[in-house]
């Protein structure tokens, strides 16, 4: 079994499986605390959809880098998103749902309507679950998720004190002089960059599980904003390690198996809160 | 020496004036309690104060005080109750508002977060998680996150409301611990009796206003009127 890892390992598609999953699980995991507990969860999901959307104009257009279009509809819903949240007449949740479920079928439609591959349901079905386009990256796309993971963890250890800040109170943040809405602001667009990420590993209707289920699995255990967050990094890490591997090794799909992880993951978790806890 | 004044004020809600011609002045070391019915705008006047709602007419200023300076304790969210953090967490995250661009605390930014939670006796557990705290004891947290936030003024927005009467007590007692040390203290509370027990002055908002000391509120019409009608209730 270790001599068959070790053979795949010296593929380099493999290792860049394994590096971009790592960053993007490390990534979703850390917003993912600050979203669980703002109870923005769904956006996680709402913003997955809209992406999907966006990768079927993408399609439709024929565009080589589909980077390009999908990253700025995505931070703009995002954005939009978030300031329903504050005041408007269509209260947040409902927002989400109407912004996510309209992208979806618009997606499927746009695709059916006008895509040029005699693989319909394969495209879609990829784009929903993840495809194996995680085991096709090219050096660009390995470059650029380095990157773009490099810009989110710089900006989340220097405004860590902040996001806990804004996420405990926002009145008394604003009342105290941060720029709550910046923050915010700043929130929602790194969400929105690593959901257009996650989309290569897992697809869009599982991006949420990435988000959600480390920040939860910490939360059984742990009891300070801190402890949580490296708890949360660590699970996430682990999970996507374990599940990439799992399925290289079983040829199960990646996302599903990373999801699984996860899940696998938090049983574990509630089970140690709950005998910590009596 | 005046720290807030407030001259002829307006306040509401786009363009929909709750309270009109509102004026009244606090002055350092002062114990003000604002009382009134519900929505009679004692909550806008707190976000006026803190400068997140401007004034529909008139104005707010501040003398040596800027409205960052305010230590503010806000009524608990749903979000805060089962929030995973540590005391210690909670109360440094008072000095965010000074932290401009600085993305770290200080040595003594610390340092006087552990005096603060000594001074309001919670030191004992300051590494504990805010959600296994009692509700009189995450009240005392939040005491404490606002006084990393100031050296001069608090504002407290309803500080005893859902706690038991003994914590009741202890939260009133150390209200007015910080105000013989020096602090000025700004109460929305619809506790008359505590009100009127430890409050310097009183300003009355409703539909007829009143702003004066404890003994002149007592000895006005407004305040006998309103205290008989609380009385009546309770009855």
């Amino acid at each position: 079994m270790l001599n068959t890892l070790l053979v795949y390992l010296s593929y380099p598609f493999v290792r860049y499986a394994l590096i971009v999953g790592v960053l993007i699980a490390l990534c979703s995991s850390l917003l993912g605390v600050t979203l669980v507990l703002k109870r923005f969860s769904f956006i996680g999901d709402g913003l997955s959809h809209v992406a999907f959307g966006a990768m079927a104009i993408a399609a439709v257009l024929n565009m080589t880098n589909r980077m390009l279009i999908v990253l700025p509809i995505t931070v703009i819903c995002a954005v939009l998103l978030l300031r329903t949240g504050q005041n408007s007449k269509i209260k947040g949740d409902a927002a989400i749902a109407m912004i996510s479920v309209g992208a979806l079928a618009f997606g499927y439609l746009l695709m059916s309507l006008f895509s040029t591959s005699a693989n319909l349901s394969g495209d879609v079905c990829g784009a929903l679950f993840g495809s194996t386009s995680i085991l096709t990256l090219s050096k660009t796309d390995v470059w650029l998720c380095i990157l773009l993971s490099a810009a989110v963890l710089f900006f989340f250890v220097l405004f860590y004190h902040r996001i806990f800040d804004v996420t405990f109170d926002e009145n008394f943040s604003r009342a105290a002089g941060t720029k709550v809405d910046a923050a915010n602001l700043m929130i929602a667009v790194i969400t929105a960059v690593i959901i257009v990420l996650a989309m290569n590993l897992v697809g869009s209707l599982l991006i949420s599980a990435l988000i959600i289920f480390p920040a939860l699995c910490a939360m059984r255990i742990f009891r300070s904003f801190f402890s949580v967050t490296v708890c949360a990094a660590v699970v996430s890490v682990s999970c996507a390690f374990l599940g990439i591997v799992i399925s290289i090794l079983a040829g199960t799909p990646v996302g599903s198996t990373v999801v699984a992880a996860d899940v696998a993951a938090f049983a574990i978790c509630a089970l140690i809160g709950k005998i910590r806890g009596e | 020496m005046p720290q807030i004044i407030c001259e002829n004020a307006s306040l509401g809600y786009e363009n929909r004036p709750i309270v009109k011609n509102l004026s009244f002045s606090v002055s350092a070391g002062d114990y003000l309690c604002i009382v009134g019915e519900n929505g009679s705008g004692k909550s806008t006047l707190m976000k006026t104060i803190l400068n997140l709602t401007p004034p529909l007419a008139g104005s707010i200023r501040m003398e040596g005080l800027s409205s960052t300076e305010i230590g503010y304790l806000p009524q608990q969210t749903q979000v805060q109750r089962d929030f995973p953090a540590s005391v210690q967490e909670i109360v440094l995250s008072g000095f965010q508002g000074r932290c401009g661009l600085r993305p770290f605390y200080t040595k003594a930014e610390k340092e006087l977060a552990r005096q603060n939670m000594e001074r309001i006796g919670i030191a004992s557990f300051a590494r504990r998680c805010y959600r296994d705290l009692s509700g009189g004891q995450q009240q005392r947290v939040l005491l404490a996150r606002a006084l990393c936030a100031t050296r001069k003024c608090l504002l407290l927005d309803e500080p005893v409301s859902g706690l038991d009467p003994k914590a009741t007590v202890q939260m009133y007692d150390i209200i007015s611990q910080l105000h013989r040390e020096g602090i000025t203290i700004i109460m929305i509370s619809h506790d008359m009796n505590a009100a009127l027990d430890q409050a310097t002055h009183i300003l009355h908002i409703g539909e007829k206003l009143f702003f004066g000391t404890r003994e002149e509120y007592l000895h006005s019409g407004i305040g006998r009127s309103f205290l008989t009608e609380k009385e009546d209730k309770s009855c």
